[in-house]
């Protein structure tokens, strides 16, 4: 199939930006997305001209870093899929296709279609995790998990922090993201010790990271590549709002 | 000079209670010391990650290195299968021992038995160490931890969560070095890619050089120790499973540096992954080993038969491992079922639009188990095989081939993971390791968590504890030598502005290294490729062309770097599969094999790690040996039969 | 009130806010329609004891809420506490709905050339716009019924005759029945937004929280713009 891409160029942090025009002929249905840039990089290369820079790394859907919008949609049409999962069986001969990086004050363009995401790291390093050394930890088995806990725990801890929740959220929030996180480590009997401390400075990481707030649009949960439910937003605010009443609606002591 | 007598220090008295001892012998840095200790940690997968939080819980300051934007995204958090622990949960009578025993058996009597049994000893520590950090490992209904036979083991002995194992160990090791990061005690450096490695006149690593990803920048950091934990290289074969990014520069850097390489031949090729669909492909997917379980492999007994596969009867198939191995049949070892399905597609005889696969075909077990059964067992591996397919293997049975998957081969390291060059450490999929020729399924993961979180932690001391109060330079003319050589090479590569881009560089060298030094070797093909990739690499160096500046984000360039380097392991590669003239495990040497098609050893004149030295580019390496000894578990000739 | 601002400070606070306001706001609106479908109560209410002729049911209504709580409190006295408490919802309603949506642009700084897709409700998207033109409606409301400065001879405490006035203009009836329409899309989101804002989930009552908001969404909407096609329509008549 033959194919007209206008993609995103920006050659640096600084660089204005603009759309671009490709052609891209001969694709075969089989390939990825990311494989149909592969193609027009080669081509760009063998023209001279610098090939698309986009973030890639396992291309199985796992690792995250792929991901930018295609026509509008994060990651694409498909539904559960991140872009290098992402198959060209489902375009057409002659398909128009605009694709743009994550646009989020909080994701700076570094490059094209790649955006700084190190926002995310942040907002785990303000509680995202279960304080214990190596070397702590009980006997696993001391600790029993309630299968439907622990299995409610993976479905928020399966994220894969590529961004498309935010990217696709009309206001930009990062709600999904954090939501997930906090909820993984809220939901363990092992989280309980620092759960309420965990939602207020996760929640309040968010903030001072530039996303935007969370309207309860559901615009993530429906590009999520791993489907993840905003019932975990849910949870999160209600974690933080207990916080805030235990804490007689103190700030937290920063982690 | 680095020493090249190669000391493995392995403790004395007997292998259950060498870890303890040394433990107990190894010189400890006071606590209000180790502040005064920077370590550089490259690499933030299991191994890297583990190991920076763990040095930072300690006290030391520690900084670490990922060529991806976040320390989350490295490698490891594609394995999917399991991660191996003794803990006979299971009440099966697994043990230490046991884990012990069934990996050296697995490396096939190549590995060294003291590291194997630490290993095992360790398993332990690490399921407790990431249950409490929250790894939501998958529960029984009594809310205990869920085991699972895996890779043909006899034992429950594999503790996993859904198909995303890696992912959920790699968070909680990030999780836990993101809480160091938000301390101060680790600073961490994404897309920061490491160059090289600085050696100082007395042979002492004392820091590394890096490049800024972002803005090209050339940067020195200088650590009291080095420690690489930079994943495997099975990407010289440019189609793999390995993620795009996986790369073998750091190791390689440090070993032109001096450090050895050792058993880089030793290769693992996973028998059950997605073939390529046409010459786009850019990597190979992994199908779970677990669906060995239950699909049955064949293929149709007529060359280019062109009927659909439910149309070919019974008698026109040919179930060519249940017809070889009767009693292990579909779940013969990884290498085993690679090798034989490798050999029915160039018979000619492989199926699909490029007939580079061979069925694995559900039909029976959906009708003897139900659908939803299956459906239950692998929902998510079936729906994977068909986002990326477009085909339904509940229909129509799936298609694979196998894939090279994991590198047993790597830096050399001594019992405490220090390689020949003191204070450079390698850790996990990095270092040669403990699989020996082979590598079971589920143990990459419990190797790389133990040398990060249980073993380097100890053995760092012993070291350090000598070097209290060195200060700490990178303005020493080492440190600008070897910035300066990189600078150079990164130059030079910008500057040839040839024709060809370094991705269809690395497809013809893959190709070149997957045909000789893949699933089978033979003296005639190696010796091939030894003529074939200098002459690539030296075309290479003078016709390459990188689009774009350095002082910039350029992944042209990034790739350009790592394809440079292996060009230069692959060449290594061959040169020890030629030169380890006989079979065992993941090394098959057609030369080699008992009459049933199995790797034959020679224990006699093989039974030895081959670490190899550098001596500049197309020079020949010289090899030095670490003699192998099997006091515990006695060599023997594996059978399937 | 350090705890209101340090609630307050972050997005979730003021989201909180939000729906807690909400909810006042919606306690009103509900019971302002039971008091407005007093409009079709036919007769006339005559008080206990009372000797005239009496008064339509609206209007009695109207009497009702000046002095209820007497003689506890003065005349207007809960009136007035009432509307305290609405005035103040309605101002940190509006007040953090304009500082999210500050924070919203701020964090998109750069738009999208292609817009993104929506793949849930459009209601969700008219909040904003839809919150404005109730803001509109509600002041002219005021200005209509209870200061009566836009209503053709307004007669204060014949809220039956007023009503009737205002709503015969079709023009009037019109913005008024456009206005229920933001309204009703504004709860059809909202009602179930609040649930979510507030953290009260859980999935033995997580399917019918969209119910509940559909529902009186639907309730509020129809019941509302029946009083001015009842005028029109002549159904309702001087
Ligand atoms: C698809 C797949 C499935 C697998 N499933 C399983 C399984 O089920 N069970 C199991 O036990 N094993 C499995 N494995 C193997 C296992 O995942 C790996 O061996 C293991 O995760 C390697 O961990 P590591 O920490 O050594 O390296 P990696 O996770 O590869 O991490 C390497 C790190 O080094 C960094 N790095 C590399 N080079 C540089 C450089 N030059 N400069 C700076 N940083 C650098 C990277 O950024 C990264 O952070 C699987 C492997 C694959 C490919
Ligand atoms: C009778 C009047 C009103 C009622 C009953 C009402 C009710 C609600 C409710 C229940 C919500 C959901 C809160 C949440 O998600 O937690 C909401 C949201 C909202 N309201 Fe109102 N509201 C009213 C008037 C207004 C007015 C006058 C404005 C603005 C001028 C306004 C602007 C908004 C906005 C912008 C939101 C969305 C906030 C978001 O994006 O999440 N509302 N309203
Ligand atoms: S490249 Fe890893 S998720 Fe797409």
């Amino acid at each position: 199939m033959n194919l007209t891409l206008h993609v995103w160029r920006q050659k640096g942090p600084a660089d204005e930006g603009r759309m671009v025009q490709y052609e891209v002929k001969d694709v075969s249905e089989h390939a990825s997305f990311l494989e149909m840039l592969d193609v027009l990089n080669q081509q760009l290369i063998g023209r001279g001209e610098e090939p698309v820079a986009f973030e890639h790394d396992c291309r199985e859907g796992i690792c995250g870093s792929c991901g930018f919008m295609i026509n509008g949609d994060a990651h694409g049409p498909m539904p559960g899929t991140t872009v290098c999962q992402l198959h060209m069986r489902h375009f057409k001969d002659g398909d128009v296709l605009h694709i743009e990086p994550w646009r989020s004050r909080a994701f700076p363009v570094l490059k094209d279609l790649v955006v700084d995401r190190g926002a995310f790291d942040r907002i785990i390093q303000a509680g995202g995790f279960i304080s214990v050394a190596t070397g702590e930890a009980p006997e696993a088995n001391l600790i029993p998990v309630p299968k439907p806990v622990a299995d409610r725990a993976m479905d928020a801890a399966q994220c894969i922090g590529c961004g498309a929740c935010v990217a696709q959220c009309p206001n930009g929030a990062a709600s999904l993201f954090t939501s997930a996180k906090v909820s993984h480590l809220n939901l363990l009997p092992q989280g309980q010790p620092e759960r309420f401390d965990r939602a207020l400075s996760m929640v309040e990481a968010m903030d001072r990271e530039g996303f935007g707030y969370c309207s309860n649009h559901a615009e993530c949960e429906a590009v999520c590549p791993k489907e993840i439910s905003i019932d975990f937003i849910a949870r999160m605010n209600r974690d933080y709002l207990k916080a805030k009443a235990q804490r007689g609606m103190k700030t937290p002591l920063q982690t | 000079m680095a020493t090249t007598t190669l000391d493995s220090r392995i403790p004395p008295g007997p292998i259950e209670h060498k870890w303890d001892e040394h433990k107990g012998h190894l010189k400890l840095v006071n606590p209000n010391n180790k502040r005064k200790f920077t370590i550089l940690v490259v690499g933030s997968g299991l191994a890297g990650a583990s190991a920076a939080a763990s040095f930072a819980e300690l006290g030391y300051e520690v900084r670490c290195f990922c060529f991806q934007d976040s320390p989350r995204r490295a490698h490891s958090i594609a394995a999917q299968g399991g991660i191996n622990a003794a803990k006979n949960y299971h009440n099966d009578g697994d043990s230490v021992f046991r884990l012990f025993y069934d990996t050296v058996k697995g490396g096939d009597f190549r590995s060294r038995e003291a590291n194997v049994y630490r290993l095992a000893q360790v398993s332990l520590n690490i399921i407790d160490q990431c249950a409490a950090q929250g790894v939501p490992f998958a529960r029984e209904y009594g809310g205990l931890l869920d085991n699972r036979s895996f890779g043909g083991a006899q034992v429950s002995r594999t503790f996993y969560a859904r198909g995303q194992t890696g992912q959920q160990l790699l968070l909680g090791a990030y999780q836990a070095l993101e809480k160091e990061i938000a301390s101060g005690k680790v600073r961490m450096f994404p897309r920061a890619e490491m160059l090289d490695v600085v050696i100082d006149g007395r042979g002492r690593a004392v820091g590394i050089i890096t490049r800024d990803m972002v803005t090209g920048k050339i940067d020195r950091h200088a650590g009291h120790a080095v420690v690489l934990a930079t994943g495997g290289y099975s990407n010289v074969y440019y189609l793999s499973t390995n993620a795009k990014g996986s790369n073998v520069t750091a190791a390689w850097r440090a070993h032109r540096r001096g450090a050895l390489f050792a058993n880089p031949c030793y290769t693992q090729i996973h028998p059950t992954c997605i073939p390529a669909s046409g010459d786009y492909q850019s990597k190979l997917t992994l199908m779970s080993e677990s669906l060995r379980n239950d699909g049955r492999v064949w293929v149709p007994k007529q060359p280019d038969d062109k009927r659909r596969p439910d149309q070919i009867p019974e008698p026109d198939r040919d179930y060519f491992l249940e017809r070889r191995y009767p009693s292990f049949g579909n779940l013969v070892p990884r290498d085993v079922a690679a090798r034989n399905i490798k050999h029915v597609v160039d018979e000619g005889l492989g199926v699909g639009p490029q007939k580079n696969g061979v069925y694995l075909d559900f039909a029976d077990a959906i009708q003897r188990l139900g659908r939803k059964a299956i459906e239950e067992r692998y929902g998510n591996l079936f729906a994977m095989y068909e986002k990326i397919t477009g085909e339904d293997p509940y229909v129509v049975p799936m298609r694979i081939y196998p894939a090279p998957h994991y590198t047993m081969g790597g830096l050399w390291v001594d019992y405490n993971l220090m390689t020949n060059l003191t204070g450079l450490y390698a850790l996990g999929e990095a270092n040669f390791s403990d699989h020996g020729a082979n590598r079971l399924g589920a143990s990459a993961l419990m190797q790389g968590l133990a040398d990060g979180y249980f073993v380097i932690p100890y053995t760092i001391g012993d070291y350090l504890s000598g070097h209290l109060g060195e200060k700490l330079s990178t303005e020493t003319d080492d440190f600008r030598r070897t910035e300066a050589e990189v600078q150079e090479r990164v130059n030079r590569l910008i500057s040839i502005k040839g024709t060809r881009s370094a991705d269809s560089f690395h497809r013809e060298l893959g190709r070149i290294v997957w045909e000789y030094c893949g699933i089978a070797r033979n003296a005639a093909g190696l010796q091939k490729a030894l003529q074939l990739i200098p002459a690539l690499r030296e075309e290479f160096w003078s016709n390459l062309r990188i689009v774009g500046g350095p002082d910039q984000l350029n992944q042209e360039l990034e790739l350009a770097g790592r394809v440079a380097d292996f060009f230069e392991l692959a060449e290594l590669m061959c040169v020890d599969a030629l030169d380890r003239d006989e079979s065992c495990g993941g090394h098959l040497r057609e030369e080699h094999q008992t009459p049933d098609g199995e790797a034959q050893r020679d224990d006699e004149h093989f039974q030895f790690v081959s670490a190899w030295q550098w001596n500049g580019v197309g020079k020949t390496p010289t090899r030095i040996t670490e003699p192998l000894e099997f006091e515990y578990v006695k060599p023997t000739q594996r059978s399937y039969k | 009130m350090s705890w209101f601002s340090a609630l307050y400070r972050s997005a979730v606070g003021k989201k909180a806010v939000m729906a807690v306001t909400g909810i006042i706001l919606f306690g009103f609106i509900v019971l302002h329609l039971i008091g407005n479908l007093k409009l079709y109560e036919p007769g006339l209410y005559k008080a206990p004891g009372e000797t005239g002729p009496g008064v339509r049911y609206i209007n009695a209504y109207g009497l009702f809420l000046r002095h209820v709580g007497e003689p506890a409190l003065p005349a207007y006295g809960a009136l007035w506490i009432f509307r305290i408490v609405l005035l103040v919802a309605v101002i940190l309603h509006i007040w953090a709905a304009w500082q999210l949506t500050l924070m919203s642009r701020a964090a998109r700084p750069r738009a999208y050339a292609s817009r993104p897709k929506i793949h849930t409700t459009y209601a969700s998207r008219t909040l904003r716009w839809g919150g404005v033109i109730i803001l509109l409606f509600v002041i002219y409301h005021l200005l209509d019924f209870t200061a009566g400065t836009v209503n053709p001879g307004f007669v204060e405490g014949d809220v039956y005759r007023n009503v009737v006035a205002s709503f015969s203009r079709w023009y009037v009836s019109l913005f008024y029945i456009l206005a229920q329409m933001a309204l009703g899309l504004h709860l059809y989101h909202g009602l179930w937004s609040l649930f979510q804002s507030l953290g009260w989930n859980h999935p033995r009552f997580n399917h019918w929280r969209s119910g509940f908001a559909h529902a009186f969404a639907w309730i509020i909407t129809i019941g509302n713009v029946s009083f001015p096609l009842a005028v029109l329509t002549g159904l309702v008549h001087k």
